[in-house]
């Protein structure tokens, strides 16, 4: 009888020690491997010309920033403190790297070797419709790399809104300014 | 009748007492320095990846956001690693020729995704979800550590149920303003438990017991 005692707990003890069958769980997981699918990715790809629930995208200009192929010069969402908010954030997050936050073009990683985009503060980007830069964020331009599936539609209006408040603050006399505002400026100099 | 123990015999018991508590001490000692010792726990060992990806590098000298790489972190239960295309937006025009990326450029003639290996790796039965944390002011920092300074990456944390529990059981003595939770540098102030105390009041944590109920992790 002791000794199957011990024999049992001895086994006990060894098994204590095993336990990847749960940890390991034979269920996929977001990033995890695949021995299933070609490219071993559990995460898949999707097919080309997918809709999402809800996403007939049936408003164009909100989708692509073009009317009947050209550029909106509207912004297709309300304007408001919070969407200009949200684009600063997106802006300072995913863009500044390269643009630098002002937009003057020399960022981070421009300083770094890359190709040097051009300043917004420039006559051409200042008359620009609101819609293409809605678009160079979607379908990416020259050497810039589409941004379609990191940055959302809504958040590229947003950033959008926000690049012409940027070029609008560099781009203002010192006279259109309210007393108020001429005078915080001073106190800033 | 001769004394049946002779007198060292209480030397001897002596001993043994003694020896069996040194022992008993001595293993306890051993088993929770291993549990505890980066060989179990693999806090900061950082791992063989196909290329030695430096968030230092990434994050401080080039100024890079988490949220550039690891773009789901808000809004969804995994943070995600980048596919190899963000990595070519910016190496399809710097460091073209670099033998360290030559699998990331391999990776992408060929659409097989590079297999990076995982630093923070719960077990199968646990349920973990970014966006909850970061939405109530749970920094970056808080469980992955000054990832920042990291020439290559480490785990900071355990993760073990003790540690989520710490916090959960006090969320007050760890939670951070929102606009600072990707802030690495952010520091608990003096007053912490008191700031704490408004923000979990603010952002509506839960404080009825929700949070360390078994089924809330295990599900
Ligand atoms: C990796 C660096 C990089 C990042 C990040 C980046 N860009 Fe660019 N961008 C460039 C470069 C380089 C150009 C110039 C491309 C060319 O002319 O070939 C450019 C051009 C532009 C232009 C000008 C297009 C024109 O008409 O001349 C706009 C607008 C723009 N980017 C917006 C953005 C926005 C918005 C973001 C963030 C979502 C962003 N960029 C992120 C590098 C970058
Ligand atoms: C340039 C892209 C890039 C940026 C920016 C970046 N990361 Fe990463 N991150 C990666 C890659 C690639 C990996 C996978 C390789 C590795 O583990 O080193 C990774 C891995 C991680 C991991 C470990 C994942 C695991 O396997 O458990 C954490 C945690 C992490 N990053 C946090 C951050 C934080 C916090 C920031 C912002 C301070 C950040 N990252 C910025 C690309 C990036
Ligand atoms: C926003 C631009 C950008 C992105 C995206 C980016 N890198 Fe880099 N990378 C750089 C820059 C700039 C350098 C040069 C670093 C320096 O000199 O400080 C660099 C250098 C490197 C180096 C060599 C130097 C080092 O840090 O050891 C490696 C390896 C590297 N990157 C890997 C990656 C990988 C893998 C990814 C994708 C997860 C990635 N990079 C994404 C900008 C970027
Ligand atoms: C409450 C703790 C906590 C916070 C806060 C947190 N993480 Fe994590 N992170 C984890 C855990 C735990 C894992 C491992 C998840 C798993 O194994 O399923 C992880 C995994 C990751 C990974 C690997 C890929 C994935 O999605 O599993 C990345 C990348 C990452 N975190 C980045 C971040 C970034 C960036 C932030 C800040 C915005 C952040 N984390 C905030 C605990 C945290
Ligand atoms: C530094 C603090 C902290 C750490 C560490 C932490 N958590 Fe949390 N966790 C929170 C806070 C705060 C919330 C949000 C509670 C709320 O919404 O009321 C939360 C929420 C959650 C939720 C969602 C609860 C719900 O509403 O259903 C899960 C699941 C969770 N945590 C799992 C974990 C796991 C697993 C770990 C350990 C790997 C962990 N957490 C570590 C602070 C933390
Ligand atoms: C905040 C999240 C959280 C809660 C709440 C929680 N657990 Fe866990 N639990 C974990 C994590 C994380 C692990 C993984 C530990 C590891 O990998 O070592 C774990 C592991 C375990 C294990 C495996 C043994 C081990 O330590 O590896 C058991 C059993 C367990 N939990 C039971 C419970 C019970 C019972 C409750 C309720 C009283 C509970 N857990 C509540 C997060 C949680």
């Amino acid at each position: 009888m002791r000794t199957r005692l011990v024999i049992l707990f001895g086994l006990v003890l060894t098994f204590a020690a095993c336990r990847p069958d749960m940890e390991n769980q034979p269920k996929a997981k977001p990033l995890s491997e695949s021995d299933f699918f070609s490219n071993q990715a559990n995460a898949r790809p999707i097919p080309p010309h997918t809709v999402e629930r809800g996403g007939a995208r049936e408003n164009a200009a909100f989708y692509t920033g073009l009317t009947n192929g050209t550029y909106i010069t509207q912004l297709p969402v309300k304007l408001t403190p919070e969407l200009l908010a949200r684009g600063q954030e997106r802006f300072n997050a995913i863009c500044a790297e390269c643009h630098d936050r002002t937009g003057s073009g020399n960022g981070m990683v421009v300083q770094r070797g890359f190709p040097q985009p051009p300043s917004f503060h420039v006559d051409r980007l200042r008359n620009a419709p609101i819609g293409h830069f809605f678009d160079v964020i979607t379908k990416g331009y020259g050497v810039m790399y589409p941004y379609a599936t990191r940055v959302e539609p809504e958040d590229r209006w947003a950033i959008a809104a926000y690049i012409r408040a940027l070029q609008l603050s560099h781009d203002i006399k010192g006279s259109e300014l309210t007393p108020g505002e001429q005078q915080k400026l001073e106190n800033k100099q | 009748m001769a004394q049946l123990f002779p007198k060292s015999a209480n030397v001897h018991a002596r001993v043994t007492i003694l020896g069996l508590v040194v022992l008993i001490c001595g293993a306890g000692w051993a088993t929770s320095t291993i549990y505890w010792s980066p060989y179990t726990t693999e806090v900061d060992v950082p791992l063989q990846q196909p290329i030695p990806f430096s968030h230092k590098h990434h994050v401080t000298d080039d100024g890079i956001d988490c949220r550039y790489c690891h773009t789901s972190v808000e809004k969804s239960s995994f943070a995600g690693i980048p596919p190899t295309e963000t990595c070519m937006t910016c190496h399809s025009q710097i460091w073209t020729d670099a033998p360290v990326l030559a699998s990331l450029r391999e990776s992408m003639a060929t659409g097989k995704p590079l297999k990076w290996v995982r630093v923070n790796d719960l077990a199968g039965y646990v349920y973990f979800n970014h966006s909850m944390h970061v939405a109530k002011g749970i920094g970056c920092s808080n469980c992955h550590g000054r990832i920042d300074q990291m020439p290559l990456t480490r785990k900071a944390q355990t993760l073990y149920m003790r540690w989520c529990l710490d916090c959960h059981e006090n969320p007050q003595k760890f939670i951070r303003p929102r606009d600072k939770v990707f802030d690495m540098a952010w520091q608990s102030p003096s007053n912490q438990l008191e700031q704490g105390q408004n923000l979990v009041s603010q952002y509506h944590v839960d404080t009825t017991g929700h949070l360390t109920n078994c089924s809330t992790c295990h599900r």
